[in-house]
């Protein structure tokens, strides 16, 4: 049931009441923000606009991996379960690749762990550089590392792994004024199930089960789930019907 | 573990692809069938989401896979018997949820056919319609897959994906056939030959081995299915002496003597 008040002339729409910003504690927020390297909001502070802004920042701050600057973990499961709901619902082909740094214990201890961080994120910018824009490209553990490719046809599944693996391979990371190493990615990938709601943890594990297949076999390898092929060709049809005499059903 | 392993069921499953080609009426009476000729045998119904197993065979229990799953009975008691000689495993209404694999559903199910393998000679899985990853996770638990299929060319589309799926998929190169609804004898043979042509053609060429089909039977169209079905009884109980029946049990005789 719905009341309709008469309007009057002085009647002005609904405003939020504005916060008491003198009761806020934003200091934190501020201080977060500016250690990220990052501007505080534009506009008056303390204005809904201004805090709207705070908070979107905050929330893009606490989506990334501070060191590499990529989606972390919250942020990747977050995704991971919106795209398995997408695919579900629009059929498209979806993939999931998982890379890990090949032998990265052993650059942490032969050239410290300063080395290590310059590694973590010369990958993670070769990772970002061999996606597309819509691919989301995230550090999801130690040296571990995730994309989610929507719409990404099957057909091109191993090409688009294959690239990634490559450019890492062909990245010298700088790790000293004159000192350069080599590293490497071994990469696992499946693609959603496009027939029905699967789960993102279902997904991630098959992903994860190829990149053990790629370490195992000798890293800096890339192994991809084999694709089920469920496409029935007009071709194939056509010999299908053929010479069978289908007889009329009442 | 160094004891010998106990002696465990054939495992089975039973899709198609297409729904309403008579999947559930072949697993309850093909069961019913091997039940006869003195085996111990578990129908599953593992068409989670959608359950009708339980209609087929007009029973509406309190205890189901859903109470398994959810820690509430213990599986033995999920046990059933069913009219035809034979146990029976149901999802339960109440498996809505499960329609969505997840790893917990797929642990889950993996326990349960791993704890009644020793208890029987078969295990039937019959698995939903369509070619979901419920479907598809259901398959790959099973030694060995029965695809039904009817001579339709939808019916026989679907079989063929279902088959593509499975080779491609999950590396299968055995799939049995069982023809359901032939219009005339050999009818069965037909199909085994026109999909067989096909994968030979398509499929094949790009697996390191190919795919064989096997016919495991066919079963004519039998007005008596319609009856059973209406009058909620399991035809190869109810009416033993009618085609689909006579047809189920040289089925059933062909898998205890292989």
């Amino acid at each position: 049931m719905r009341v309709t008040r008469p309007r009057r002339p002085t009647d002005r729409p609904p405003q939020p009441p504005s916060p008491p910003t003198d009761a806020l504690e934003l200091g934190q927020a501020l201080q977060l923000l500016a250690q990220a390297g990052r501007q505080p909001p534009p506009g008056e502070p303390g204005s809904t606009a201004w805090l709207q802004d705070l908070i979107d920042a905050l929330v893009d701050l606490s989506s990334r991996d501070a060191l590499t600057g990529l989606a972390n973990r919250r942020a990747f499961e977050v995704a991971l379960e919106r795209e398995v709901d997408r695919v579900a619902r629009s059929g498209e082909p979806a993939l999931l690749l998982t890379a890990d740094i090949d032998h990265f214990k052993a650059v942490n201890d032969q050239w410290g762990h300063a080395a290590g961080d310059q590694v973590l994120k010369a990958v993670a910018t070769a990772l970002l550089d061999s996606v597309r824009p819509m691919d989301l490209v995230a550090r999801v553990g130690g040296e571990e590392f995730a994309i989610i490719l929507p719409n990404c046809p099957t057909a091109f599944g191993e090409a688009v792994a294959e690239r990634v693996r490559r450019r890492v391979e062909h990245m010298p990371v700088a790790i000293g004024p004159s000192q350069q190493i080599a590293v490497s990615v071994s990469i696992g990938g499946a693609f959603a199930p496009q027939w029905v709601r699967s789960s993102p943890a279902l997904w991630l594990e098959r992903a994860d089960q190829q990149l053990y297949r790629a370490k195992a076999q000798g890293r800096n390898l890339v192994r991809l789930e084999p694709t089920a092929v469920s496409v029935v060709s007009n071709e194939e049809k056509r010999l299908l019907f053929e010479t069978f005499q289908f007889q009329d059903h009442e | 573990m160094t004891a010998p392993l106990p002696p465990s069921a054939k495992i089975i499953a039973v899709t198609s692809g297409k729904g309403g080609v008579g999947k559930t009426f072949v697993s309850a009476n093909l069961a019913a069938a091997l039940a006869r000729a003195g085996r111990r045998v578990l129908v599953l119904d593992a068409d989670l989401g959608l359950a009708n197993l339980d209609v087929v065979l007009n029973l509406y229990p309190k205890v189901t896979l859903h109470e398994v799953f959810t820690g509430r009975q213990s599986l033995r008691d999920a046990i059933l018997p069913a009219p035809g000689g034979f146990s029976v495993l149901l999802a339960g209404s109440g498996m809505v949820e499960y329609s969505r694999m997840t790893p917990e559903i797929r642990d889950q199910l993996q326990a349960v056919i791993h704890e009644v393998e020793p208890m029987f000679d078969h295990v039937i899985l019959d698995t939903g319609a369509g070619i979901s990853d419920v479907v598809l996770y259901t398959v790959s638990l099973a030694g060995e897959v029965l695809v039904v299929v009817t001579p339709e060319p939808t019916s026989l589309t679907d079989a063929y994906a279902t088959i593509k799926v499975l080779a491609t998929g999950q590396g299968r190169r055995q799939v049995s056939l069982l023809v359901n609804q032939t219009r005339r004898p050999g009818e069965g043979r037909s199909v085994r030959q026109q999909l067989q042509q096909v994968v030979d053609r398509y499929v094949n060429p790009g697996l390191t081995s190919p795919v064989r089909l096997e016919l495991l039977g066919e079963v004519p169209a039998d007005p008596a299915v319609r009856e059973a079905v209406q009058r909620r009884e399991l035809l190869f109980d109810a009416m033993p002496g009618v085609p689909a029946s006579i047809a189920m049990a040289s089925i059933a005789g062909r898998m205890t003597a292989a």
